[in-house]
């Protein structure tokens, strides 16, 4: 019950920062998106080299950090990893690919809805449609494998990169790109987002907080925990953007958002289904991070390189919506994610029991 | 069936799924579950207090051992 009162507020947190973040400067219905963020960061190193979405969010070097700290101060800091390196990359990859279709990873998508962003709601049962694929694998006993203790250099690469960006963000030196217009310029003080960040990384690392383990644990085991700060985020985002005059329902002219229906369903479904094969929403990955784990660092690494990917070659959905290159992207990365489920089930003691039911 | 479920380097939901998976087989007396990271302790723990099982959590070096009776 304690637990339970905990993780609604945490969500609660996450949904008020949210639209503190919007007032403060950052785009609409963006006071959170991981993928978003990553893939700034990615054009901020210049990986990428779309003007507009370049810059070093401080949300994530604080999740990261905030993270990292308690993880610590409770003991849970591990350094550990050595679990399918390569497909975890590549999962990071399909993540961020798929999130950058719809525009969002499932955070954004949680507060794209709350804004009134009905693009949102066709994007909603999409992922659902994803974790729902992912466990149908779980089910049958897929696994990356056992990670293993790693020398602690490992566990702390990922707090240490997080401060080498802090420091480059406060530097500014000339070789990183800072967007001058476009979302990439939109952004909150420093200050106050590096804080959101380090809060939420704080609650989330306690909590467990996952918007991928939210519907899982349902499908898998009917548990409501992980969903009730899920809920959350979207009722207090809800709230707080009824208030302050953020809500606008519709489907056309929504802030960082398209109104291709089926590649914003499509998109989330690649990033639902990555996330379930990966263990872990694109925030979760960063809190894991934190924590000392390299199996999610290099997830992050991945989803690094898809942003670099998807804008490199044009490929990323943009307010005119997604290109037929985008859609490509969309079916090969739905492919390769069936490819990797199959590829991936080890025998359990009763996988295989029961009825086998067809894939798609 | 009572026995060791060893769950360490896995990440849940797998070690959540392999104990379900033990207790179901097992319907009564102890199982273990050794697991190497808090979220699996706790979710493994969550899983199996809802099953109706009585959890007892004994720190093993950097793992934790979950011995789970009914």
């Amino acid at each position: 019950m304690r637990d339970r009162l905990f993780i609604i507020v945490a969500g609660a947190a996450v949904g008020l920062l949210a639209v503190i973040l919007v007032m403060q400067g950052n785009p609409v219905n963006m006071g959170f998106c991981i993928a978003c963020f990553v893939r700034d960061i990615t054009g901020a190193l210049g990986l990428h080299r779309a003007g507009v979405v370049q810059y070093l969010r401080p949300e994530v070097i604080g999740l990261v950090l905030g993270a990292f700290a308690t993880a610590f101060y409770v003991k849970e800091f591990r350094a550990t990893g050595g679990s399918s390196p390569v497909l975890r990359f590549i999962l990071g990859m399909l993540m961020m690919a798929g999130a950058l279709i719809f525009l969002g990873c499932p955070l954004r998508m949680v507060l794209r809805l709350a804004g009134g962003d009905l693009n949102a709601l066709i994007a909603l049962p999409g992922y659902v449609v994803g974790v729902w694929l992912g466990t149908y694998f779980l089910r049958r006993g897929y696994t990356l494998g056992r990670s293993q203790e790693q020398s602690v250099v490992s566990g702390y690469a990922g707090p240490f990169l997080a401060i080498v960006l802090l420091i480059l963000l406060i530097a500014a030196p000339a070789f990183i790109f800072f967007s001058e217009e476009g979302p990439g310029s939109m952004a909150a003080p420093v200050a106050l987002t590096l804080g959101a960040g380090l809060l939420v990384g704080v609650l989330a690392q306690r909590t467990r907080l996952c918007t991928m383990g939210a519907i899982r644990d349902i499908i898998l085991f009917k548990d409501f925990h992980l969903f009730y700060g899920f809920a959350a985020i979207f009722v207090v985002a809800l709230v707080g953007n009824l208030f302050t005059g953020y809500f606008n329902p519709g489907m056309e002219g929504q802030p960082v958002a398209h109104v291709d229906s089926l590649w914003n369903f499509l998109g989330m479904t690649v990033v639902g289904f990555a996330a379930v094969l990966a263990g872990g929403c694109p925030m979760r990955q960063l809190i894991l991070t934190g924590e000392g784990q390299g199996d999610a660092l290099i997830t992050v690494f991945g989803m690094m390189a898809g942003a670099a990917f998807m804008h490199n070659f044009g490929l990323a959905g943009s307010p005119a919506g997604v290109s037929p290159a985008g859609q490509w992207i969309v079916i090969i990365s739905l492919a390769v994610l069936f490819v990797i489920g199959f590829g991936n089930i080890k025998a359990r003691a009763s996988a295989g029991k029961g009825k086998i039911a067809k894939a798609s | 069936m009572a026995g060791v479920v060893d769950c360490r380097g896995l990440s849940c939901p797998e070690p959540v799924i392999e104990a379900r998976q033990a207790l179901q087989q097992a319907s009564g007396g102890s199982v273990t579950v050794v697991v190497s990271n808090a979220v699996a302790r706790d979710n493994v723990t969550r899983a199996a207090n809802s099953m109706g099982w009585q959890v007892n959590v004994e720190e093993d070096g950097e793992d934790f051992k979950l011995s789970i009776t009914k």
